[in-house]
């Protein structure tokens, strides 16, 4: 299993029983295919769709059937489809519980940076799609990330330096090496992958943390 | 979908209509109000500087014919309104907008999925202009429906308030997000009548339907063109009265198949399961 199914598959943990659920482009949009049994939840699409299932395989998919991601999706019974506008209208009004998003930066305080960062000098991207008003609303948040960039650097940090998406927005970050909560005390290590300690943990992340009482292996479903 | 065609009680041209003294106008949807055009006609009035909105989502249920023959038309200086630049990995959709460099500026949400944008906009060459995607689609609301701009509480204390002008409804600060209006739009519908009412299919509404509205010239491109009457009063997802141009688009069965190539080319849909693991 690579980095990225890891992630995907305890990203789906997080789901509720019953929740309207957001997933963003890439890593999130993976978590489709992994949601526990006995969990049912309804997804939300920003391009128009609510209750759609697994992707399908070649000769099953519908051109006019697809997520935010352009993927081809498949619809499952109860599936609704709607405008852009409508779609943002259920955003905005709360009806989404949980989002599942990717970014550039997170930090302790739960302030979430994944819409821009400088492509060169005074130039930003990506732009932030739908995430400002995903996160603003949602009940839940839930990052997915790698937990370094490909030079080693910690992608959860003390503080954001990027512009922000949403303040003080995460409620738990996910990543190949462990699971965080943000709490209003503090960052909390829930979960650690096999094969690293909390010490060598703490040297590749650049945030502070306390290390829950109940902390336990990172949980794969 | 069923092809049946059947005369709804109130077409233009059935007896309640005549006998109300419609006269000469009793058949106006068959004869005088025929928006079927070809691509080289709606092309004569695209012209460099223009502001030009484009539907569809991330390329799916985008006008693909339509923006083939705009980035062959070589027209430049384009003002582009789209929700994304495009297909995730470029290579399709408006990819040859960019690589022609046709596009001064791009108002979107996003432009990280083409990188064919990315590198114009890196280069220089190109300026543009972010919106959270909901308030994209109301601006374009506003433009289309007269209203004089949209009260929005996203983006307040982020660098979006740059140059916006604030207010206080209620104790609570919003941004005031002007309207946006294109002189060209162009749109993908499932089928179109001559009269230019639009059938949806699928997720084929997303940004297509209200971007109906927001243009002063908006062109539909369909899979299949039909006769006024065929889609029901009821199917109709856009009004024919914001179409101002029906064009033919690839027919359902080449439509399925540029779909299906593009998601596998792209590795959206896997031939077998198991045969291909990342």
């Amino acid at each position: 299993m690579n980095e990225r199914e890891m992630i995907a598959r305890r990203a789906a943990l997080e789901l509720e029983d019953g929740a309207v659920v957001n997933l963003g482009i890439g890593i999130p949009t993976a978590v489709a295919n992994y949601i526990p049994e006995g969990v049912e939840v309804t997804m939300h699409a920003e391009n128009g769709v609510l209750a759609y299932g697994a992707t399908p395989e070649v000769g099953r998919q519908d051109p006019d059937v697809f997520n935010a991601g352009a993927q081809p999706i498949t619809l499952l019974p109860g599936a609704a489809i709607f405008d852009l506008s409508t779609s943002f209208g259920i955003i905005r009004g709360g009806h989404v519980d949980t989002v599942i998003l990717g970014t550039l930066e997170v930090d302790q305080k739960g302030n979430l940076a994944n819409w821009a960062r400088e492509l060169v000098p005074g130039k930003y991207g990506p732009g932030m799609g739908g995430a400002m008003e995903l996160v603003s609303k949602a009940r839940k948040v839930v990052v997915v990330t790698q937990h370094n960039v490909k030079n080693g650097e910690s992608k959860i940090l003390k503080e954001c330096t990027l512009p922000l998406t949403g303040k003080g927005v995460v409620n738990v970050i996910v990543t190949e090496k462990a699971v965080f909560n943000v709490t209003p005390q503090a960052l909390v290590l829930k979960e650690i992958a096999p094969g690293i300690t909390v010490g060598e943990l703490r040297a590749i992340t650049d945030a502070e943390f306390i290390v829950a009482e109940d902390l336990c292996e990172y949980r794969l479903g | 979908m069923g092809g049946r065609v059947r005369i709804p009680a109130l077409h233009p041209c059935s007896e309640t209509f005549s006998n109300r003294n419609f006269g000469e106008f009793a058949c106006i949807g068959e004869e005088k109000m025929n928006k079927v055009t070809t691509l080289d006609q709606v092309m004569e009035r695209v012209h460099d500087g223009m502001t030009i909105m484009i539907g569809g989502f991330n390329g799916i249920c985008a006008p693909i014919r339509c923006i083939d023959r705009l980035a062959k038309s070589g027209v430049k200086d384009i003002t582009l309104i789209s929700v994304t630049c495009g297909y995730p990995g470029g290579g399709f959709d408006l990819a040859p907008l960019f690589v022609n460099k046709q596009i001064k500026k791009v108002i979107a949400s996003h432009i990280g999925t083409s990188p064919e944008a990315v590198k114009v906009y890196k280069s220089g060459d190109m300026e543009v202009e972010y919106f959270p995607m909901g308030i994209w689609i109301e601006k374009i609301r506003a433009g289309g429906y007269g209203l004089g701009g949209v009260v929005s509480p996203i983006g307040i204390g982020t660098m979006l308030e740059a140059g916006k002008q604030k207010v206080t409804v209620q104790g609570k600060e919003y941004l005031i997000e002007l309207p946006l209006r294109a002189d060209i739009g162009f749109i993908k519908g499932y089928r179109a009548d001559r009269m230019g009412n639009v059938q949806h299919r699928m997720v084929s509404p997303n940004t297509n339907v209200v971007m109906a509205s927001a243009a002063d010239y908006t062109v539909v491109e369909v899979n299949e063109i039909v006769d006024v009457g065929q889609i029901e009063p009821d199917r109709v997802g856009i009004p024919g009265v914001f179409i101002k141009a029906v064009v033919q688009g690839n027919a359902m069965e080449d439509h399925h198949k540029i779909y299906e190539d593009l998601w596998v080319r792209s590795g959206n849909l896997k031939r077998k399961e198991g045969a291909n693991h990342e």
